[in-house]
């Protein structure tokens, strides 16, 4: 696109990779809002299903426009900041978490060189930005200035650092297989991994597939999606950190959540199950569209979160802990000497 | 041109967050300028090539470092009247440091404009072309092998010794079984009874 705006257009380089970067920054930001209204119709029609309900089938055809509905109802709705509440920080909480949940998708690749920021460090930069995820959760925690906000904000600190731990060894074992910190690099990688089997992804390494599964397990706990949600378990803390929001901060919070959901799907596609490549590695299935695929995929994994959410009970906060730190940590550690010393044998020899 | 707009931007967030990070009254703000001021370091990291450093001063301060700090701030009730009064204790020590570092940017400045480092007299010269991180490999791993491995074990005692002086074995606390836990089925646990009219459950 840099070198439309360079030669069709006639700008310097420079302005034009900077209209560039801000177009493609729209074209991914606003479908994926509207990916995100989608996706909580999606996932309240999965999760009534089995509950043997409706869900949403009133406004508009089936429901469809029941986000948007609400996405108006809650615009117009009064912004009520708490008396008590650090004003600065309450607002500016779910802005981050917002903010921090788009930012990654800069390095998400949906097809062969489509890719806003194809950088060297992608991996370490999604890494980056998911750390910074705690910042929103744990401000809003503290500027509610209420004891509710506050238990949440400390138990969603805890665990999404715990995890991030795991998830960090997870990332390190795919980079040894990979040999490459780069998204698109780590997605053609994946292409054909056996010589006798033509299957794309790395999941279908034996060696590599639990690792996939703990970063199935850890990304519903980063993203604190049920059986993992603690820090909003509505039996204990009312709706945890988001208890004194409303209007259009609380929704700022939903879209982070569902987008950063989203994201944790599309990071399960790209790093284990071949991104856009098609799952078998035969010529047919590459006439359908790269960008097709990975759809495919994002949407099957949310729908794995959404069983997950509709099916399993919460767990309980020592057990989580337990999870993240005695079982997940040392797993993957295991894993990282475990693939290393494979691939020493494999390219280096005894 | 956009890399000179984007590096005053980075400088002067940069300096801007770190006054405000000790001028500023509430503890939790002043961490928040803190994050701030790492945040614009690694963009300004990023502008001079080193996006393995940027990527890397984000994880470790602002995503686990600050977020310590965050924790402990946020648990403590600081009144910010008595540390004001502490100011003028240390106003002498802050003076004194602050002196020194002027005085180390002003020779490192001098030394500068007296003539820069070439890059044939970088001490490890590596080739322009590799990437970041396999830069950084090369070196840490061939040539600085015994070094970082050195940085390594210090960490570990490090961390060791912060365990050992932490954890402390406490008689009388009730530990949990987690096999235990899990072995115990619905049938352990309650019991279908069926009691005749009039009488009660024996316990």
């Amino acid at each position: 696109m840099t070198d439309f705006f360079n030669h069709t257009v006639g700008m310097s380089y420079d302005w034009a990779w900077f209209v560039a970067t801000i177009v493609g920054i729209l074209v991914i930001a606003l479908p994926l809002m509207l990916a995100v209204a989608m996706i909580i119709y999606a996932d309240r029609k999965i999760w009534a299903a089995m509950a043997l309900r409706r869900g949403p089938n009133v406004v508009g055809p089936f429901g469809l426009l029941q986000s948007f509905a609400d996405g108006l109802k809650v615009f117009l709705q009064e912004t009520i900041v708490p008396a008590a509440a650090n004003r600065v920080l309450f607002l500016l909480a779910p802005i981050i978490t917002f903010t921090v949940a788009l930012i990654v998708w800069a390095v998400i690749p949906f097809q062969a060189g489509v890719v806003l920021a194809d950088i060297n460090v992608g991996l370490l930069y999604v890494l980056a930005a998911s750390s910074l995820g705690v910042y929103g959760i744990i401000l809003s925690g503290w500027a509610s200035n209420s004891k509710y906000p506050f238990y949440s904000a400390l138990r969603a600190a805890a665990q999404m650092v715990s995890y991030e731990v795991a998830i960090g060894f997870v990332l390190i074992s795919v980079v040894l297989w990979a040999g490459t910190f780069n998204l698109s690099g780590i997605v053609e990688a994946q292409r054909a991994i056996y010589r006798f089997l033509p299957v794309n992804g790395f999941g279908f390494n034996p060696l590599l597939f639990p690792m996939a599964v703990v970063f199935l397990i850890s990304a519903l706990a980063e993203t604190q999606r049920a059986p993992f949600d603690l820090t909003e378990a509505e039996s204990e803390l009312v709706a945890g950190y988001q208890t004194e929001y409303s209007s259009m901060s609380f929704a700022l919070f939903w879209l982070g959540e569902y987008a950063n959901v989203l994201l944790m799907c599309a990071l399960n596609a790209t790093l284990f199950w071949g991104g856009w490549l098609p799952p078998i590695d035969w010529a047919p299935l590459y006439y359908v569209p790269g960008i097709i695929w990975l759809f495919a995929k994002i949407l099957f994994f949310f729908f794995v979160f959404s069983w997950i959410k509709a099916t399993v009970p919460r767990y309980r906060y020592d057990q989580l802990m337990r999870l993240g730190w005695k079982v997940f940590l040392p797993l993957s550690l295991f894993w990282v000497f475990l693939v290393s010393g494979v691939l020493m044998i494999h390219r280096v020899g005894l | 041109m956009i890399q000179a707009i984007a590096f005053y931007l980075f400088a002067i967030i940069v300096i801007g967050s770190a006054a405000m990070t000790i001028s500023s009254r509430n503890p939790v703000h002043s961490v928040m300028w803190l994050i701030l001021a790492f945040f614009n370091a690694a963009g300004l990291m990023v502008l001079v090539g080193a996006e393995f450093i940027a990527m890397l001063l984000v994880i470790v301060y602002v995503g686990a470092v600050a977020v310590l700090f965050l924790f402990v701030v946020m648990m403590l009730d600081i009144e910010v009247a008595q540390l004001r009064a502490g100011v003028a204790r240390y106003a002498a020590l802050g003076l004194a440091l602050a002196v020194a570092l002027a005085a180390e940017i002003l020779i490192g400045i001098g030394a500068w404009s007296a003539g820069g480092l070439k890059i044939s007299q970088r001490i490890a010269p590596i080739d322009g072309n590799v990437p970041n991180i396999q830069a950084m490999g090369q070196l840490l791993y061939t040539r600085y092998l015994f070094v970082f491995e050195a940085a390594g074990f210090v960490l570990l005692v490090a961390m060791i010794g912060a365990i050992v002086l932490t954890h402390r074995q406490r008689g009388g606390v009730k530990g949990q079984n987690i096999s235990r836990q899990n072995a115990r089925r619905p049938q352990d646990a309650t019991r279908n009874v069926q009691p005749p009219v009039g009488q009660g459950v024996q316990l």
